[in-house]
């Protein structure tokens, strides 16, 4: 009896299973060399993973490439993290990347972060010894190399900010095998000979080890002994070398250290042209109210009439004199008053009033008798009347 | 030769003029002499920036191992 034949997809999907319930394929860490690389439009990437005798698919799906620190490529020694699954359709297996490094690297990275720690210890990337960098540096000293875009991009955006900015190259070799030693030799070198005001070491982007002279130690003291102020540009933005943490100021391109060196000489004399203005201004303002000031005391009364005080002083004069004569005028009136009232006031009390009534007055001797007991028998006394007066006798 | 001039600071002391007068606190004698401090400033700031001379040049090490300046 024939066996029952069992189908294509049966089959694929038999071994998908065996293959999917593999703890041990479930994650796998494997060394290779990427070959076939494709980088998908859609963003995933797949490749092939390879050693001498043997190779297996690969695929990163974009949402585990944005973790990428570098840009894979054929010939790339690599190490991926990954499970092994199977593609039913076409009945292959492969590795399903979630994670890719640069092969050999691991050993540079513990190398820079212990030099790192290192120097950070010993004080090298203290701000307070950090060089202020020159306003307006005459000369700027370039360190890179000869050729390439970034000495041009130095060039361009320096004499583009300031035309007649003073730019002196020292080609050094920026990446290999003891390019370290010329960086520092190049800043002993330049310091020596007081050859710049500032420098700009600079780099294009590059792989960690293309880098790696910037992450030496010696590149780092050379840095830091410097007396001319450092201002680095190494590698992409993104990149940070040991000579940028110890440098006087860090740049993240070398465009953009050309921009911190040299100042814009037309923002600079927009400033003269501005602060002349203001100083004019302020001078003529100061003028204009010195003027006013003086216009207006000249307007004073003192200056257009002179004899105006005077004026001013006979009238209040005046004004006493009539005051006084009113006062005078007013206390002669009162006295007047007064003294009428006095007399009308004896008048009634005349006793001449009483005798042109019809009464007499009778006086003993030149006094008026008042009581009837005043007199005795015989006595002669006086009576007054309004027209004259006769003696009496009592009888 | 004219003496060199610090830059940063000959802008620094423009800038004092320039605040000092527009505070308007100065008599006018003190004006007149803190404008003509403005003018010397801004005159030698303007003096530097004309007088620099453009100039790219390479440092290079001749067959005695000197270093020589040239046109870059």
């Amino acid at each position: 009896m024939r066996p029952e034949p069992i189908t294509v997809t049966y089959l694929n999907k038999y071994i998908k299973d065996r293959v999917a319930e593999d703890e041990y394929l479930k994650s796998v860490f494997v060394k290779g060399e990427i070959s076939n690389f494709k980088h998908h439009y859609t963003g995933h990437m797949y490749f092939t993973l390879k050693d001498e005798n043997s190779l297996i698919k690969c695929i990163m799906f974009k949402s585990s490439t944005a973790t990428l620190n570098f840009i894979p490529k054929d010939g790339m020694k690599v190490l991926v993290l990954g499970s092994v699954a199977v593609f039913e359709r076409d009945g292959v297996y492969q590795i399903y990347v979630k994670a890719m490094q640069e092969d050999g690297i691991g050993d540079l990275y513990k190398e820079y972060e212990e030099l790192k720690n290192k120097l950070e210890k010993e004080g090298y990337f203290n701000e307070n010894h950090k060089k202020k960098i020159p306003f307006m540096p005459e000369t700027i000293g370039v360190l890179t190399s000869q050729t390439g875009s970034v000495i041009r991009d130095i060039i361009n955006v320096s004499t583009r900010r300031n035309p007649n900015v003073h730019i002196r190259l020292f080609p050094i070799p920026v990446q290999g095998k003891k390019a370290e030693l010329e960086i520092a030799d190049s800043i002993r070198i330049m310091n020596e000979n007081h050859l710049a005001d500032v420098l700009i070491l600079a780099r294009g982007g590059g792989s960690i080890e293309d880098l790696w002279p910037f992450n030496e130690e010696v590149t780092a003291r050379a840095i830091y002994n410097s007396k001319i102020p450092i201002i680095s540009a190494v590698g992409h933005e993104t990149d940070f070398t040991i000579a940028d943490f110890v440098a006087d100021l860090r740049a993240p391109t070398p465009s953009a250290a050309a921009e911190l060196a040299v100042p814009d000489i037309e923002e600079i004399n927009i400033k003269l042209d501005t602060y002349k203005n203001r100083y004019k201004n302020a001078l003529k303002k100061k003028i204009e109210y010195m003027k006013l000031r003086y216009e207006k005391c000249i307007a004073s009364k003192i200056f257009t009439d002179p004899a105006s005080k005077i004026k001013e002083l006979y009238i209040e004069l005046d004004n006493q004199i009539k005051l006084l004569e009113n006062n005078m005028i007013n206390k002669i009136k009162d006295l007047k008053t007064s003294a009428v009232k006095t007399i009308s006031r004896l008048d009634t009390l005349s006793p001449l009033k009483t005798l042109t009534r019809g009464y007499s007055i009778a006086e003993k001797n030149k006094k008026s008798i008042k009581s009837v007991k005043e007199l005795k028998k015989n006595d002669i006394i006086d009576l007054k009347f309004i027209d004259g007066k006769i003696e009496t006798k009592v009888i | 030769m004219e003496e060199k001039i610090n830059f940063e600071d000959t802008m620094k002391q423009l800038e004092e003029v320039v605040q000092k007068l527009e505070n308007g606190e100065l008599n006018l004698d003190e004006s007149i002499k803190e404008f003509e401090k403005g003018m010397k400033l801004s005159k030698s700031a303007s003096k530097y920036l004309e007088d620099a001379e453009k100039k790219i040049t390479i440092l290079v090490k001749n067959s005695e191992g000197n270093l020589e300046e040239e046109e870059f």
